[in-house]
């Protein structure tokens, strides 16, 4: 089940949209999600559209798209039975309390398509950006914000270790658990009370480990000269390129073009 | 003057046992003299405990001696000024391959040491390229650390560190964690970048089999360093080392078993084929 | 009482681009009381084939036996089977939890169902066992050097008294010193308690030392199986599989090619010593 969330996962592949600024892909991704609100009909044809061209030009398999959506298919569908069931309006079908209206139809569909295209739109982000990339673009973008004394550098640094030590830690979860289960602990059986008393020899290890591991990457970090944001250089400094123009262009094009749809033909 | 340098080095500190009672002072080390050349190969051994790893720390500025002083390149390591300098020059290496990698990326981590220093962004590039190439990397550089074996974990550190164009470089046990193959393959990435690039090398160990090729063997004992030599002349004295509870490698502890024996065979034997030399002699 | 792994096969995700067999068509069987070591590099299975020795890892293909009795059969209690084979992981001191050594140990028995005084009963022998002094019972485990952690986590499996015992390279990480702690304490367990004992290691000093059995995998097969003398006598095929003999085995095989009449299949120094000797005629 885990495993089968691509929102998050990197796939590595050589497209226009892995070449992207981060940047761009990071307000590409707000103004898809924008549009998604917009739109209110026919407009989501459009929506469609630009997904379904911006899944080719990026080259990750469509099979493995949408596997991220099976994660999210329980949520999805209580979203839309509820959407079904709970709308008033012109009545189609009725049996005791629960009753199924046309509007509930229209809506539920609605915040289907909108759920399906957001998560979509969201992991074609996280699919052609490197999360060093993505939190290089959150420092940029958040940079104003130092202004007011928000520590963005250390900020996009947290992030981008925790993105190292995520499956890390993951890995550990599962040998401990494994190495208590070896020594008779039972993490299934009983009452909520001793499930949670029952996670006590797996997370006291996991967390002296994550200390362990924290103390060892600080130090190390010193002794590669870390200290702070302050004249560090980049390997990978963020440069706008003219795709990137290009791109911003189409986005602007996009977004006037689902407003208008929407106020002039109510799309 | 030699590249590091201590005298009469010591490092204490309070160990705090149960609440209510006075702290026991511990001495992690203790009056440690030692001079290192530039471009040396050296072993540093003693079984856990022993101080060394508290020694090397010393070597990076990462811990400041309670008594005596500790140069690096002629800087005193107490010395706040000379830090960032101090930490450039002797790079370091630890003991688990996953606990220092910082990036996700094999080449974004090689080239984090650079960007701390302030290194411009074209001069960092062309740094990763010459350290993974120097440690045999460069097929992994667009990898994630986490598919990557022990040993390669290790040579990515190590990349690293060279991407500082440090003047020596201390390696704390970093093949302890790893399997035959990858301690062979970080050993032979280490001693190449001691030949062809003439770092010098301060190996922490206690595989004896990576001893042999140094120039010169540290041994520590209780905080104290005890013995001092070349391979061939600590490895003669097999008894001493078996006191301090050391290991000897196979063959020479094999010679050592003949000469007792009565065996006339010179002491300290490191390799196979200098035994089976001896050996052959009396047939 | 023994261990059978009949055709087993285990496959990490099947029907994926990163499908593998981690285990391909493995057979064994491990009686009571035998002393066993399991060689291969990374990779080469053998950390999956230990997890299927007590129910952690269930085959995609074949069948595990315990006693003769299908592990995998419907109503078999695999908690049950664990309190009997023992698996102590590597670097198993990363497992300790409780806020002291006697605590630590008491979770498997007490895991076990046996009341306070029983699980302290064999908490102690364990330690023992293990050369824990007892002035460190009532210590937090954390306050233990690694060595002595290590045997306390060895300890927390011992005291389920089982009948087998599986170590993943116990002596990973400790020094010299360590490790030969280790290895005696696992030999003198073996030899007192008649259990039998299955040591994963990469070491093959360690291993032609200790084990009478040893079993080399590669790639998810098993390679090689038999006595130490009769699996490094195919040192050769051994180093083209990335494993490597003892340095005893070099040096009588050296010896030999120049002409020295000497055992070629000496393992430890000691043999190898007894053997030049004779063939000094000294």
């Amino acid at each position: 089940m885990i495993r089968d969330i691509t929102i998050g996962q990197y796939y590595p592949a050589d497209s226009i949209l892995h070449r992207l600024d981060p940047r761009v892909k990071f307000i590409g991704t707000i103004v898809y999600i924008v549009s998604l609100f917009v739109f209110d009909s026919w407009g989501y044809i459009l929506g469609a559209a630009f997904l379904i061209a911006m899944i080719l030009l990026s080259k990750v398999p469509f099979s493995f798209m949408v596997r991220g959506l099976k994660a999210i298919v329980v949520l999805l569908l209580i979203t839309m039975i509820f959407n079904v069931l709970l709308t008033p309006g012109n009545v189609l079908w009725q049996w005791g309390i629960l009753r199924v209206t046309t509007e509930g139809l229209v809506l539920a569909g609605k915040m289907g398509i909108r759920l399906v295209f957001l998560i979509l739109g969201a992991s074609l982000m996280t699919l052609t950006t490197t999360p060093t990339k993505l939190t290089d673009a959150l420092e940029k973008l958040m940079r104003p914000l130092k202004k007011i004394h928000v520590p963005v550098h250390e900020i996009a640094m947290m992030m981008s270790i925790a993105l190292r030590f995520i499956p890390i830690l993951l890995e550990e979860t599962d040998k401990i658990m494994k190495a208590q289960m070896a020594r008779g602990a039972d993490f299934e059986s009983g009452n909520l009370i001793k499930k949670v008393k029952a996670m006590v020899p797996l997370l006291v290890p996991l967390f002296v480990s994550a200390f362990r591991r924290a103390n060892d990457l600080a130090l190390a970090m010193e002794a590669r000269c870390y200290h702070g944001g302050d004249g560090r250089t980049q390997m990978k400094p963020l440069r706008y390129q003219r795709r990137d123009g290009t791109a911003y262009g189409i986005l602007a094009v996009y977004l006037t073009a689902a407003i208008v749809l929407r106020i002039l033909l109510g799309w | 003057m030699g590249i590091i340098k201590a005298r009469k080095l010591g490092y204490d500190y309070f160990e705090y046992e149960e609440e209510g009672k006075d702290p026991e002072v511990v001495h992690a080390i203790e009056d440690v003299d030692l001079d290192i050349q530039t471009g040396q190969f050296i072993t540093v051994l003693g079984h856990n405990g022993s101080g060394k790893s508290t020694l090397a720390k010393h070597m990076n500025a990462l811990l400041v001696p309670t008594e005596g002083t500790m140069w690096v390149d002629h800087m005193d390591t107490a010395e706040d000024d000379e830090l960032w300098k101090i930490r450039q020059e002797a790079g370091m290496v630890f003991q688990n391959p996953d606990n220092q990698i910082i990036a996700t990326v094999v080449e974004e981590d090689v080239g984090f040491g650079p960007e701390n220093l302030g290194v411009p962004t074209d001069e960092i590039w062309r740094r990763v390229d010459e350290s993974l190439q120097a440690t045999g990397m460069v097929a992994y550089r667009k990898q994630s650390p986490n598919k990557l074996s022990g040993g390669q974990k290790q040579r990515v550190a190590i990349a690293g560190v060279m991407a500082m164009k440090p003047k020596c470089i201390i390696l704390d046990e970093p093949t302890a964690m790893l399997d035959p193959n990858g301690r062979k393959e970080v050993l032979k990435a280490v001693r190449e970048l001691n030949q062809k690039e003439g770092v010098t090398v301060i190996l922490i160990t206690h595989y004896m089999e990576e001893v042999i090729y140094s120039d010169k063997v540290f041994v520590m004992d209780e905080g104290r360093l005890v013995m001092q030599g070349t391979p061939r002349e600590i490895f003669s004295q097999v008894e001493k080392l078996k006191e301090l509870r050391l290991d000897v490698p196979q063959v020479t502890l094999l010679a050592y078993e003949l000469r007792q024996k009565g065996l006339p065979i010179p002491e300290g034997i490191l390799t196979i084929e200098e035994l089976v030399d001896e050996i052959c002699r009396f047939n | 009482m023994s261990i059978q792994l009949e055709d087993v096969t285990y496959t990490y995700s099947p029907g994926t681009a990163y499908e593998m067999n981690a285990l391909d068509h493995v057979s064994l069987e491990i009686p009571q009381g035998q002393f066993v070591g399991i060689i291969g590099h990374t990779g080469s299975g053998k950390s999956t084939l230990i997890q299927h020795f007590n129910g952690l890892m269930q085959p995609t293909s074949g069948r595990v036996l315990y006693n003769g009795e299908d592990i995998w059969q419907e109503g078999y209690s695999l908690r049950g089977l664990r309190f009997h084979v023992g698996l102590v992981f590597q670097y198993p001191e990363h497992q300790l939890f409780e806020t002291t050594v006697m605590a630590d140990v008491c979770f498997g028995p007490k895991n076990q169902g046996l009341d306070p005084e029983e699980c302290r009963e064999r908490a102690r022998e364990a330690l023992s066992q293990v050369e824990i002094p007892e002035e460190l019972y009532e210590k937090s485990p954390f306050d233990l050097s690694g060595g002595q952690k290590r045997r306390v986590a060895i300890a927390g499996v011992l005291a389920m008294n089982p009948d087998v015992i599986v170590l993943d390279e116990p002596t990973a990480g400790l020094d010299p010193k360590g490790r030969d702690e280790i290895l005696d304490r696992v030999r003198y367990l073996h030899d007192t308690r008649g259990i039998t004992v299955i040591l994963v290691s990469h070491s093959m000093e360690d291993v032609a030392r200790y084990v009478e059995r040893l079993i080399v995998m590669s790639r998810g097969k098993k390679q090689y199986d038999g006595t130490p003398r009769e699996v490094f006598s195919h040192y050769k095929e051994l180093e083209k599989i990335g494993l490597a003999a003892p340095q005893m085995t070099y040096i009588m095989h050296a010896l030999a090619e120049r002409g020295l009449n000497v055992d070629v299949t000496a393992m430890t120094v000691e043999e190898a010593r007894d053997s030049i000797l004779k063939a000094l005629g000294r």
